[in-house]
């Protein structure tokens, strides 16, 4: 690890219903729960850290329990047990007060369904988070029109919501949670009411914006190759448990059981897996003059090198031989 | 800046075609209040409660007519229910009831009890409560106006409210009835049915004329109706004093009223020329029925019918203001 | 499993309901007119004597109880004062002049700025010609007298009620505490508090603002309840995770997302206070209603049907200006805003400059300040309509006594005789087995506990004839709501026809139609539930109406294109999925038709309402005009609970057998 984690997570809790700390630690499945004590358990035992400039995707179905593990997170959900550590202080300790400051200066939240105020037009939407906390008017403008020159909405700042298409108003939620300039920024299923080629654009943007801000990044999803595209790792959530954490390649390469199995099933493999994966060591014989790749270069990007080489494609790391790859291995993985 | 200028010219423009009108004030008749100079003690504002019947109204026209003319008074009219102004006589709202019909719980109460009402004599005017039939049936079946006959004729009177009984169409609600306990009591084979307005009233004695339908009923006079269509009073057992005592057990006629008038205390003792005019005010049943038969046949307003019965009546008008 | 114990259970209920009723009917053949609890006309229970003496004690200590001296009589003091202000502004002379401040032309020039500023010019014309037209009929004074209250009470209504309204959108409990006290006060009929309020605050402007207040609160506080409720909880998320405070999400994002919902409150408010303002004539209310009123005492139609016009042009300007206000309210995000504030600030300052410079010319000059006498065509509307009604009343003699026998004898009558001519105890027995049929347990709890109460008031056998009534008049109406409310949800060309009709039959006074109608009918039970009908029905309708247009219109071509009749889509598709809109419909209706009880007692209906009118006319009978009234709330609230349980209950069996 390079440094202390932003956020670290531990054995969190969330159970709806009545006296919600009795289910806490339960084993009991989400049915017999339901029926023994009419609880039900949107988080179970999730514990985690995301790394400082990480992007950290949280990934599951409805009703998995992300929305509510996000929320969790900021406390806009009550969390019924756990520790939410945030540098180091946990959250759920901070009183009413600390609370609030934390939101409105180190924790930013972009929503699915936006959450904008229809009655203000785009700029006063983005300044709101400084609004809030007390910023001078000229002041705020001034950050909210950089945010918006960030986000590419410049000369949209006198519109109002309602006038913009469902991307554009989506970059003025991202704008406003930028505008605060946050420690971390939480997003909930921010384009899956997005259509497709939207929702491609804006993902993109999310990297972008990622390599220029370097914000850190807890972004929930029930899409996989969102997931896949954005996350440096994943969190795959079940029933409010998790199921499997790990980088998109651990993910697809290694399902920790048949749920995740069956839901990266469709993935196109070679275009998240790595050479790492699919190597073999050497045999003996075998001609070792080929080209070198490195291990982490994706299967897709290789496929050209190895399929044109009349030779096993040597994967190198440091100097070192880890194994090799023929058409051979880049087949049978494109074939199955 | 353009805005204020536009906003300017348009007002200059404005105010050159609006000049030229008379002013407000200038004009000696746009002022009331001044024409009746010289008329002695000032009287200020006349309070006149106006109970919901139009001979009432009437003598609150006259008497408000000769108190502005007459007095230089200015005169507020309050529409209200009888309880409801007599109310009014604590606080101010209200200075005089110039039409009462025996009331003597609430003259118990605010004469005697309160003591912010005083008596301020008889109005001149009789009044007469009874049951009544249209003219066409008195015609037509003559002994119908005495009650010993009623019963022969309850079968007429049958309606859909009244089942197989006849119906006897009670209730303003403004007026105490016994008609339940007369019917009981004097063995009627009729239903009390309750009209609940005066105008229902008049509506189903006008229908009974126009359609020659039986029709017998609750009904007063001095009433502006009487003047429209002449209503026959049945004959029931007089009235003797105390006849009516016990509610339950009334078989007797109602009592004849002397109709009075009613001033609160305030008002009697301020010394107002108004409260003279009203304690000398007195005229007869005719007059009354004729100022309102102006108003309610004729459309006149209450303030033109009083002026033009005050026209023709100088001498009785006379002899109720004040001498000075 | 559920599914199928239900659909056995269904028809055994309906077999139990009739054989309740078979049994009441029985019972009623054997003992009708036994134990019928009747009290006469002017018969009085010791609850009664009761009533008048606390009447009689609060009336002698008004001038030296702390209560009266330092709380009642204050707010009182303030009511009055505030409504002689704004008479002494547009309708009364004031200040020492022969007339008010602001002359006809500046109200004009006023109302037509304001309008003009806060919706659009097309209603600002609509002001001009509908004020305009108040001095053409020859009522300016009266309708600005009507105004004055109006506004007054309106303003006081949002001063109470939207604070109220945002503290109810905020705590579900201050919700569910203020909840039935909003239902009480709208079923309670208006004569029942007229007379105590005078009690309390006497006759005059303060009584009259109290009343409409009470009338007009309700709408002002459970549409901002609402509209601050219904503010999406993602956009108030958004608002927390940003560290906004309470009071910064109140301010920053609920009030402003709930303006334009309560900007509709707004307007039921004062459609509430204006429909109050004139029968708070009956205490001494200034303006229009007086003048309906006295029209009445001489069957003057013409003169009422004036008035009641100039009322409903009141209305109608009143309603379109503060729709066309919350339209603005969401127009405005739509313009872009530099532009905006630039023409905004011309606008403003023209619109105010003109209307400022003829509010001078109308306080300066006279002709300005006194509508001209000449053109008044108020005589013409009167003869018209005088005209009309004798027409009406001639031509429909002969068809309407038909009419009165078939409902009275056919319907009412029977209806009548079993609620009213039974044994108390077994008309007792047979509602609460009813409502617990189809309402469930807890209806049938409201429903013993609401008839015990009758019994108690002393007033059991008019609240049965009165709830005889009330039945069929609700039957009617509701037959007419389905009828023409199926009408117009289909029909755009019938909506545009009739809609005016309706809104026209909602805000005409009563007072206004009730003679005609008794000319038609006389004075019966019938000609009660007529007005009745007349005063309920344009609400079903509308309703009803909503209901149908409401239905996707993919399922009613889904059923066309399945080769379904006219008649086959409305009862087999429209009719149903408008269940929610039909049951609601007859719940208000219902309610609206007890508002009417009291009317009815002017014209015929004898009963609680005949109860009410005289406890307000006379002395001796004021405790059970009291009583009376309460024996109408209690009515309407058993009526609306057990309805609600019942149609909660179908809803519910609806989904279980959807399933």
């Amino acid at each position: 690890m390079r440094d202390q984690p932003v956020l670290d997570v531990r054995g969190l809790w969330k159970v709806f219903g009545p006296r919600p700390e009795r289910a806490v630690g339960t084993t009991l499945s989400r049915q017999e729960l339901k029926e023994t004590t009419g609880c039900v358990a949107a988080v179970r035992d999730v514990s985690f850290t995301v790394r400082p400039g990480e992007v950290f995707v949280v990934m599951g179905l409805s009703g998995s329990g992300k929305s509510t593990l996000v929320r969790c997170l900021t406390r806009l959900v009550e969390p019924t047990s756990g520790e939410i550590l945030f540098d180091g202080d946990d959250i759920r300790r901070a009183d009413e007060r600390r609370l609030r400051e934390l939101r409105r200066h180190r924790l930013a939240m972009v929503f699915q369904h936006f959450g904008l105020l229809p009655h203000r037009c785009v700029l006063d939407n983005v300044a709101f988070g400084l609004e809030i906390r007390g910023s001078a008017r000229a002041e705020r403008y001034k950050r909210a029109r950089e945010v918006l020159e960030l986000v590419g909405l410049t000369g949209f700042e006198n519109s109002y919501p309602d006038q913009l298409s469902g991307g554009m108003q989506q970059r003025v939620g991202l704008a406003r949670a930028l505008a605060v300039d946050p420690d971390l920024l939480l997003f909930d299923e921010p384009f899956s009411a997005l259509d497709p080629l939207i929702r491609r654009e804006m993902q993109n943007e999310v990297i972008r914006l990622h390599r220029e801000v370097g914000k850190t990044m807890v972004f929930i999803t029930h899409d996989l190759s969102e997931a896949l595209k954005l996350g440096d790792r994943i969190l795959i959530m079940r029933d409010g448990e998790l199921v499997q954490m790990g980088t998109a390649d651990e993910v697809v390469g290694a399902p920790a059981d048949d749920y995740v199995r069956d839901f990266v099933s469709d993935v196109p493999r070679s275009h998240v897996l790595t050479l790492r994966w699919i190597m073999r060591d050497a045999m003996e014989g075998e001609p070792l003059d080929g080209p070198e790749l490195d291990p982490d270069l994706v299967i897709r990007d290789a496929v050209r090198v190895v399929l044109s080489a009349d030779r096993p494609v040597r994967v190198v790391r440091d100097g070192a031989l880890l194994g090799v790859v023929t058409s051979a291995e880049i087949l049978e993985m494109i074939a199955r | 800046m353009a805005i204020r200028r536009i906003a300017l010219v348009a007002g200059a423009a404005l105010i050159l075609t609006g000049c030229g009108g008379a002013k407000v004030g200038e004009a000696p008749s746009a002022a009331p209040g001044t024409g009746a100079a010289g008329s002695g003690a000032a009287c200020g504002t006349l309070n006149l409660a106006i109970n919901p019947w139009v001979g009432y109204e009437a003598n609150a026209a006259v008497i408000a007519h000769v108190a502005e003319k007459n007095l230089g008074c200015t005169v507020v009219k309050k529409d209200l229910k009888e309880e409801v102004a007599w109310q009014g006589f604590g606080t101010g709202e209200v200075d005089a009831v110039v039409e009462n019909w025996g009331h003597d719980d609430l003259k118990k109460k605010y004469i005697e009890e309160q003591k912010t009402a005083v008596d301020a004599g008889l109005t001149g005017n009789k009044g007469v409560i009874g049951w009544y039939v249209a003219p066409w049936m008195a015609a037509k079946y003559p002994d119908i106006t005495d009650w010993q006959n009623l019963n022969k004729y309850a079968e007429l009177f049958k309606t859909s409210e009244s089942g197989d009984k006849g119906q006897l169409l009670d209730g303003d609600p403004s007026f105490v009835t016994n008609d339940e306990a007369l019917v009981k009591n004097l063995k009627l084979d009729y239903k009390v049915v309750y009209a609940g307005s005066e105008a229902a009233l008049i509506t189903a004695f006008r229908q009974s004329e126009k359609e020659q339908k039986p029709v017998i009923g609750y009904f007063y006079e001095p009433q502006w109706f009487l003047s429209e269509l002449k209503l026959v009073k049945i004959n029931l057992p007089a009235y003797t004093d105390g006849c009516d005592a016990d509610a339950a057990k009334v078989a007797c006629d109602y009592p004849l009223y002397e109709l009075d008038k009613i001033v609160s205390k305030r008002f009697a003792d301020s010394g107002s020329p108004a409260y003279t005019l009203i304690k000398n005010f007195t005229w007869t049943n005719d007059d009354q029925n004729l100022v309102a038969k102006y108003i309610s046949e004729d459309k006149m307003a209450p303030a033109e019918a009083a002026a033009k019965w005050a026209a023709d009546n100088e001498a009785k008008i006379k002899a109720w203001l004040p001498t000075s | 499993m559920t599914a199928l114990t239900v659909t056995a259970r269904l028809p055994a209920r309906r077999y139990l309901i009739g054989a309740v009723l078979a049994a009441w009917v029985l019972g009623h053949a054997l003992l009708s007119g036994r134990d019928t609890l009747p009290l006469g006309g002017a018969e009085l229970t010791p609850l009664h004597e009761g009533a008048n003496e606390a009447w009689d004690t609060v009336d002698d200590n008004r001038n030296s109880n702390p209560f009266f001296l330092y709380f009642v009589n204050y707010i009182r003091l303030v009511l009055d004062e505030s409504v002689r202000f704004v008479q002494a502004l547009i309708s009364q002379p004031s200040f020492g002049r022969p007339v008010p401040l602001l002359g006809w032309l500046g109200v004009v020039a006023l109302a037509a700025a304001i309008t003009y500023l806060f919706g659009n010019i097309r209603v600002a014309l609509l002001t001009v010609a509908g004020f305009v037209s108040f001095g053409l009929l020859g009522l300016w004074a009266e309708s600005m007298d009507t105004l004055a209250l109006t506004l007054t009470a309106v303003a006081y209504s949002l001063a109470v009620g939207i604070p109220l309204g945002v503290w109810a959108g905020l705590s579900d409990r201050f919700n569910r505490f203020v909840t039935p006290v909003l239902d009480f006060m709208q079923t309670m009929p208006t004569f029942v508090y007229l007379a105590p309020l005078t009690l309390f605050f006497l006759i005059g402007p303060a009584s009259a603002t109290i009343a409409t207040m009470i009338y007009a609160i309700p709408p002002a506080i459970r549409i901002t309840a609402h509209a601050i409720r219904e503010v999406s909880p993602v956009t108030l998320e958004a608002g927390a995770s940003l560290g906004a405070t309470a009071a910064q999400s109140l301010r920053h994002v609920r009030l402003p997302l709930a303006r334009r919902t309560i900007v509709v409150g707004v307007n039921q408010t004062i459609m509430a206070a204006l429909s109050m303002a004139t029968i708070a004539a009956l205490i001494d209310a200034p303006g229009l209603g007086k003048t309906v009123l006295k029209a009445l005492q001489t069957l003057d139609i013409g003169a009422a049907f004036n008035a009641g016009l100039a009322i409903v042009i009141m209305a109608v300007v009143l309603d379109r200006a503060t729709t066309a206000a919350s339209r603005r309210v969401e127009a405005q995000r739509r313009t872009g805003r530099e532009i905006s504030a630039f023409f905004r600030r011309v606008e403003v300052t023209v619109a105010l400059g003109i209307a400022a410079v003829l509010s001078y010319l109308s306080y300066t000059y006279v002709w300005a300040a006194v509508f001209p006498a000449e053109a008044n065509i108020g005589s013409y509307v009167r003869r018209a309509a005088d005209a009309a009604s004798a027409w009406v009343q001639d031509s429909l003699a002969g068809f309407t006594d038909a009419l009165k026998n078939l409902v009275t004898y056919g319907l009412l009558n029977p209806f009548e005789s079993l609620l009213a001519g039974s044994p108390w105890w077994l008309v007792f027995a047979a509602g609460v087995a009813i409502a617990a049929l189809v309402g469930g347990v807890r209806a049938a709890i409201t429903a013993a506990v609401g008839l015990a109460a009758l019994i108690g008031l002393g007033l059991w056998q008019d609240s049965m004839v009165t709830l005889a009534a009330t039945l069929v008049a609700t039957l009617l109406v509701m037959a007419l709501g389905v009828a023409a409310g199926v009408w117009i949800g289909r029909s755009d060309r019938a909506d545009a026809v009739l809609r005016p009709v309706l809104d026209a039959g909602q805000t005409m006074p009563a007072f206004v139609y009730l003679v005609p109608i008794l000319g038609l009918f006389g004075p019966t039970r019938f000609t009660a539930i007529i007005a009745a009908v007349v005063f309920a029905a344009p609400v079903a309708i509308k309703l009803v109406a909503e209901g149908i247009r409401g239905v996707p219109a993919t399922t009613v071509e889904a059923a066309r294109s399945a080769g379904s009749s006219p008649w086959q889509v409305i009862t087999k598709v429209q009719l149903p999925m408008a269940r929610g809109a039909v049951a609601l419909a007859a719940n208000q209706g219902l309610i609206y038709v007890l508002s009417m009880v009291v009317v009815g007692g002017l014209v015929g209906a004898g009963a609680l309402g005949y109860d009410v009118v005289a406890g307000f006319s006379q002395h001796q009978l004021r405790g059970k005009g009291l009583a009376a009234g309460l024996a109408i709330v209690v009515l309407g609230i058993v009526l609306d609970r057990v309805t609600r349980a019942a149609q909660a209950r179908t809803d519910r069996l609806g989904v279980i057998k959807e399933d």
